[in-house]
């Protein structure tokens, strides 16, 4: 989920009356930060909520886009976007989410200001808060142990795991130990296991090994025996995380 | 027969009503905040059910396929407590939101200088978010309360046709319409105005830019009552184009000077979530 949408990206999609509203909401926004407070719920029925590119839609773009425009910066932006997101609905939350990045990228001392909401997110159940909160802010600033669960919530959730950010660098032996012991509880269940959890398994050998998954290819219950060899054949057809 | 109940509480209300509702005809709903029944001592208070009312109560309300706005305001009663006067800080934020109609329920309770505070305010926010505002007047000393309710409208410069004056009756209607102001009316079991009393105003003072709502809530009240005077004027003869402008076109007129109204056609979908959260309960 690349957060760097080019402006002409948005451009493109808005009305011109679209674009005359946002261009004059930036603009009051950089006047009077406070002003963001109305403009920003208003942006959907103002500039449109389609979608655009990369899982962003118009209206998380153009959130962005009044949220750049805020001339505050470190604890003073964090406060005004904390509020925003606090008072916000999902669509709001979700685009002050999905800006963390950005915001941080232009001012250094934003830091890890944004991090609270991203793990106010990752204790929720709304997928497509969660799936915004794991973004690149996310794969920087969460630690090891945090990340690691974020990605096991993905699993429960059912979200892809290729729509967040920074696994190739974070999947460590401890979150391939995780998935493992997931595969098996499932198999145990007689269910399916994602297939993206292989990838990871795959790049730390000897992890499913150790889970006991694959002894319930013994097993006396006929569905746990055909759930075994079926995560097993699909963790043998799976290439490493990392390989081409 | 389509409704639109132009003020009911929902929040107070059950699945049940939701599903005797939509069988009565009911498409559309508007909940005005408003108190509780019991005091709310924090400005946290108010918008966590400013929360509820924006996101629980709408997607309750859509499993059943019934369209849920809302209005937010300070309530009178509330007003009048130092603790809750902070929710008029807050308050721009809420009224940005899309689901927003109006600026409500504002009035007057007890008539105290914290209440003409709150009134005038709340008239100005209306006017710079270009919101519509629905009005209450007073169980006690109505006519009174009602006759200062439009003073102070007429004073703060808002377009009249931009008002809803609600829970009138017999005594207050006239000064209403006269005001150029909309005219509501709630029906309740036994007390305040009947389906009956509801059909001899609508005779007497026609139908224009009159609105019929339960008002219905936590306390003794009717989510159905919207239906019943329907039935009641169609008993005593008006039409059913005519029902449908006082149940319909009159509230969406009303409500769609927000810009904001959108009513489109749902579905009840009983697989939808929100938050990641359902109506059902677990095992379901």
């Amino acid at each position: 989920m690349d957060p760097h949408i080019p402006p002409t990206a948005l451009d493109r999609q808005l009305t011109a009356e679209a674009q005359r509203w946002l261009t004059d909401a930036v603009a009051r926004v950089g006047q009077d930060p406070a002003a963001v407070r109305s403009v920003f719920p208003a942006v959907a029925r103002r500039c449109g909520r389609g979608p655009l590119v990369a899982g962003w839609t118009v209206a998380d773009a153009a959130r962005a886009r009044l949220l750049a425009a805020l001339p505050l910066r470190g604890a003073a932006l964090a406060e005004e976007i904390t509020a925003l997101h606090r008072y916000g609905d999902a669509a709001e939350q979700r685009a002050v989410l999905r800006s963390l990045a950005l915001l941080e990228d232009a001012d250094t001392s934003f830091g890890a200001l944004g991090l609270p909401l991203v793990t106010a997110a990752l204790r929720g159940n709304d997928t497509d808060l969660i799936e915004a909160a794991l973004g690149p802010y996310a794969a920087r600033h969460l630690d090891y142990d945090g990340y690691r669960h974020a990605v096991l919530k993905c699993v429960f959730c059912g979200i892809p795991l290729d729509r967040i950010a920074g696994l190739a660098e974070r999947a460590d032996r401890e979150l391939a130990r995780m998935l493992a012991d997931f595969a098996h509880e499932r198999v145990a269940a007689g269910r399916a296991v994602p297939a993206d959890v292989w990838p990871v398994l795959r790049a730390h050998p000897g992890t499913l090994e150790a889970s006991g998954l694959p002894a319930e290819t013994g097993s006396p219950v006929p569905d746990r025996r055909e759930a075994a060899v079926r995560a097993l054949a699909a963790y043998s057809a799976t290439a490493p995380a990392g390989a081409a | 027969m389509r409704i639109f109940d132009p003020h009911i509480h929902m929040t107070s209300r059950t699945t049940d009503d939701y599903e005797a509702m939509y069988a009565a005809g009911v498409r559309a709903v508007v909940e005005p905040s408003f108190w509780l029944g019991q005091p709310r001592t924090s400005v946290d208070s108010f918008t966590d059910y400013f929360d509820a009312l924006l996101g629980w109560e709408p997607y309750r309300a859509a499993q059943f396929g019934i369209q849920h706005r809302c209005t937010v305001a300070l309530n009178p009663k509330e007003a009048n407590d130092p603790r809750c006067t902070g929710v008029l800080d807050v308050l721009p934020r809420y009224l940005a939101k899309d689901r927003v109609v109006a600026v409500g329920e504002i009035g007057y309770d007890s008539m105290t200088p914290e209440e003409d505070e709150a009134l005038a305010r709340q008239l100005q926010l209306a006017v710079e978010h270009d919101l519509p505002v629905l009005v209450h007047t007073p169980h006690r000393d109505k006519a009174v309360g009602t006759r200062r309710t439009l003073d102070v409208v007429r004073e703060s410069g808002i377009p009249p046709e931009r008002v809803l004056v609600d829970h009138l009756n017999e005594l207050t209607v006239a000064m209403v319409a006269d005001s150029g102001c909309w005219m509501g009316f709630s029906i309740y079991p036994d007390t305040k105005m009947s389906e009956d009393r509801m059909v001899r105003i609508l005779q007497e003072h026609g139908t224009e830019r009159k609105l019929v709502n339960s008002a219905a809530d936590w306390g003794r009240s009717d989510p159905l009552k919207t239906r019943k005077t329907a039935n009641a004027m169609l008993a005593a003869g008006f039409d059913d184009d005519t029902v449908d402008q006082v149940m319909w076109r009159n509230p969406v007129a009303f409500y769609g000077q927000s810009g904001r109204l959108d009513l489109e056609d749902i579905k009840a979908d009983d697989t939808a979530l929100f938050e990641g959260n359902s109506i059902k309960r677990g095992g379901e």
